[in-house]
């Protein structure tokens, strides 16, 4: 084995590991997307974040446009402080609203926003007013049951069915956001 | 580090006494010494040979001398340093002065016998390729063995390995060439010319030159000196006339090649009359 | 194992018939000595080997030919593995997945069990099989035909020319060996997957790049494969360095590189994944 030849063959191992490296981070990975770009943080706050998860996207109009950093409660008003990082090239306005939304019926849950009328862009660090939670199945379930109980005893005498809610709870299995997310 | 030197400026041997070992106990476990109390003493120049039967403690006298061992008690001089007391800076400048012949040769098996022995003079020296070529080719010549530079340790015979072993541990023009088992396994003519080569050598290159061996043939035909060790003692000495005379019965049990004497031929064991009743 | 315990422990054999819970028990302790003595050793080695790292990379050429002999010569066996674990892993994958309507996460599926687990892990333990074992064999021998000890002899030092470079040349070829196992697994699934089964291909592809995160699943395989290439290299040039210097011995070491490095990999791969991934799917 002389030298050239070694040199050769070794050169030849080094470039195709970096490029399955490369290769692995390009095609296989997302590092060309927005998380390593510099962006901003916005805040907003949500009565229930059903199954967000750290790093979830954010979207606007569908387009991935930041991710979520940082999941909080406030201790004083019982709510979950979303934090996001928001991609620098895109600003929205002060009335924005941030909505919780699934992608599909079993897909991840991500932020939706949907950008106002206003004139005045929110700045960093600012906290998105309006907000939607994330819509629980059993709540959801509870509510329909008691609408439901509610217009069947419109006609006849109100029995004042409780909300059959708390019964509902447990057994959905699979759901939109089942209260907790794993 | 500065470009050394060929042999005629290099110094040779500073002290009378190239090797002195004084009152030297060593063992691998301390509570079985090998060496119980040697004293030796080796002039400049002369060609030493160290003898006694297997596992007497003869390689383990080089290793002494080398520093890769270190004694329980006593000391070494090589050249007038203490080699226990040498930091290792000063012990690899002290190795690099002294040459060593392995048995069986350890030539790197990796290399060519060219590299081989261009191995220390790369390693230690910053001449330039064309100077290490030659000088490499000179000490082939010397051993006899010019043409086979390109070969491997793998395609060489068992007399010329211990040939190319030769010329790498004169490799740097040492002082002291230590030589472990030179004659081992060789068939008579390799035995010759490797005996002839070492004898050449210590005369031609004004080194030190310490042969651990039990050919007791050979060596009678080329050495200055003989020690005799057994039950790591120095049981006898002295120069080949003297050693051939000699009445001691030990002497004449190696010399002669007697089955039985001081070292006896049965291993001890209990009494014939106990064993087969 | 010193000498000195050695021949402890021959004479605590002796004495075994008569009491068997003692010598049980100096047996065990005997043992744990041992391992304890050998790891002191060991701490000591690697220590030793990594003050002479340096001259390892001043000898380039040296470097680069230990590069040759780990890396490239394990080429073979690692992409004709990853091949097939990529192609397996799509097969089984597709028959669990197609119960929940989930073909299209197959690349998802492969991709992050190859760059996470089994690309660091298979292609580590492949290495420490082929690669391990060869740099402990050579070592070894080198060690029994004294050519060590003619190298201090010669007063060069063996760690720094014979043992560093071996070192530093697992550890460079085994985050690369990795990578193109995991490459080459993805290609074999992709093959499996869309070629063979019909899968859509920008469902293949698209879903995997929007689920695989650089910095979470790539890094972290790398740095798992990383420390795999230490701890596999350590292991293999500390076993052939302490070898016996018989046949025996040295059989025995590239024996225990292999187990030592492959119970080692799996080990720390889990001692990994519990620091690296265990905030995936956690809310906060």
């Amino acid at each position: 084995m002389n030298r050239s030849t070694l040199d050769l063959w070794v050169g030849i191992f080094v470039t195709i590991g970096v490029a399955a490296i490369l290769f692995l981070a390009l095609k296989v990975g997302n590092l060309t997307s927005v998380s390593s770009a510099p962006g901003y943080h916005l805040d907003a706050a949500f009565d229930n974040i059903g199954g967000l998860k750290l790093r979830a996207p954010v979207k606007a109009a569908g387009v991935v446009v930041g991710r979520v950093e940082r999941i909080r409660l406030d201790p004083q008003t019982y709510q979950a402080i979303v934090s996001m990082k928001i991609d620098r090239g895109y600003q929205f306005t002060k009335d924005t609203i941030a909505s919780i939304l699934t992608s599909g019926l079993l897909g991840e849950v991500y932020i939706g926003l949907d950008s106002g009328g206003d004139t005045q862009m929110l700045a960093d660090g600012a906290r998105i007013a309006k907000t939607q939670s994330a819509i629980v199945l059993e709540k959801l379930i509870g509510q329909f049951m008691f609408d439901k109980a509610a217009a069947g005893n419109g006609a006849s005498t109100s029995s004042g069915n409780p909300p059959v809610a708390a019964s509902a709870g447990s057994g959905t299995g699979a759901a939109v956001s089942a209260g907790g997310g794993k | 580090m500065s470009v050394v030197e060929p042999a005629a400026v290099l110094p040779t041997c500073p002290t009378e006494i190239a090797v002195r070992m004084t009152g030297v106990w060593f063992g691998y476990d301390r509570r079985r010494p090998v060496l119980r109390g040697i004293d030796m003493a080796i002039p400049r120049g002369k060609l030493v040979a160290i003898m006694g039967g297997s596992g007497c403690g003869k390689t383990t006298i080089l290793r002494l001398i080398g520093g890769q061992l270190r004694q329980q008690s006593g000391t070494i001089t090589v050249a007038g340093q203490d080699v226990m007391a040498l930091d290792r800076e000063a012990l690899f400048a002290l190795r690099r002065r002294i040459g060593m012949l392995f048995q069986f040769g350890a030539l790197f098996t990796d290399m060519s016998v060219f590299e081989n022995i261009a191995f220390p003079m790369r390693e230690h020296t910053e001449l330039q390729e064309e100077l290490i070529r030659d000088l490499v080719l000179m000490k082939l010549n010397a051993v006899g063995l010019r043409g086979a530079a390109q070969l491997r340790p793998a395609e060489l015979s068992g007399g010329m390995s211990r040939r190319v072993a030769l010329a790498r541990a004169i490799a740097l023009d040492p002082m002291l060439v230590m030589y472990d088992e030179p004659f081992a396994g060789l068939d008579p003519i390799s035995l010759g010319i490797v005996g002839q080569l070492v004898r050449k050598l210590n005369d031609a290159l004004g080194i030190t030159s310490v042969v651990v061996t039990h050919d007791i043939y050979e060596s009678l035909k080329i050495v200055d000196y003989i020690y005799f060790v057994a039950e790591g003692r120095i049981v006898a000495q002295g120069t080949p006339d003297e050693v051939r005379q000699s009445k001691d019965s030990f002497v004449r049990q190696f010399v002669d090649g007697e089955p039985d004497g001081p070292v006896p031929f049965h291993y001890p064991a209990r009494a014939v009359t106990e064993e087969f009743a | 194992m010193s000498a000195e315990r050695r021949q402890r422990q021959a004479a605590g054999a002796q004495r075994m018939p008569a009491d068997s819970v003692t010598w049980a028990l100096r047996r065990v302790g005997g043992h744990t000595l041992d391992s304890i003595e050998r790891l002191g050793f060991a701490a000591r080695f690697s220590v030793a080997v990594l003050m002479h790292l340096p001259g390892a990379f001043r000898r380039l050429q040296l470097t680069l030919r230990e590069i040759y002999f780990s890396g490239v010569l394990s080429l073979v066996i690692i992409l004709v593995s990853g091949l097939f674990v990529g192609m397996v892993l799509a097969l089984q994958g597709y028959e669990v997945l197609t119960r929940y309507g989930a073909n299209e996460s197959l690349g998802i599926l492969v991709a992050l069990s190859l760059v996470r687990e089994l690309g660091p892990v298979v292609a580590g333990l492949l290495f420490a099989s082929r690669a391990g074992s060869a740099v402990t064999a050579e070592i070894g021998l080198m060690k029994t035909t004294e050519q060590l000890s003619a190298m201090e002899m010669m007063a060069v030092d063996p760690l720094a020319r014979v043992v560093a470079p071996r070192f530093v040349g697992g550890v460079v070829s085994m985050p690369l060996l990795a990578a193109l196992f995991s490459t080459l697994g993805v290609f074999g699934a992709y093959l499996v997957g869309v070629k063979l089964i019909g899968i859509d291909s920008g469902a293949f592809w698209g879903n995997m790049r929007a689920a695989v995160d650089f910095g979470h699943d790539i890094l972290n395989g790398f740095i798992k494969s990383v420390v795999f290439g230490i701890a596999v290299s350590a292991i293999a040039v500390f076993e052939g360095y302490n070898a016996r210097p018989t046949a025996e011995g040295v059989s025995t070491a590239t024996t225990r590189t292999v187990v030592a490095s492959s119970l080692s990999i799996l080990a720390l791969d889990f001692v990994l994944t519990v620091f690296m991934f265990r905030g995936v799917g956690v809310s906060a």
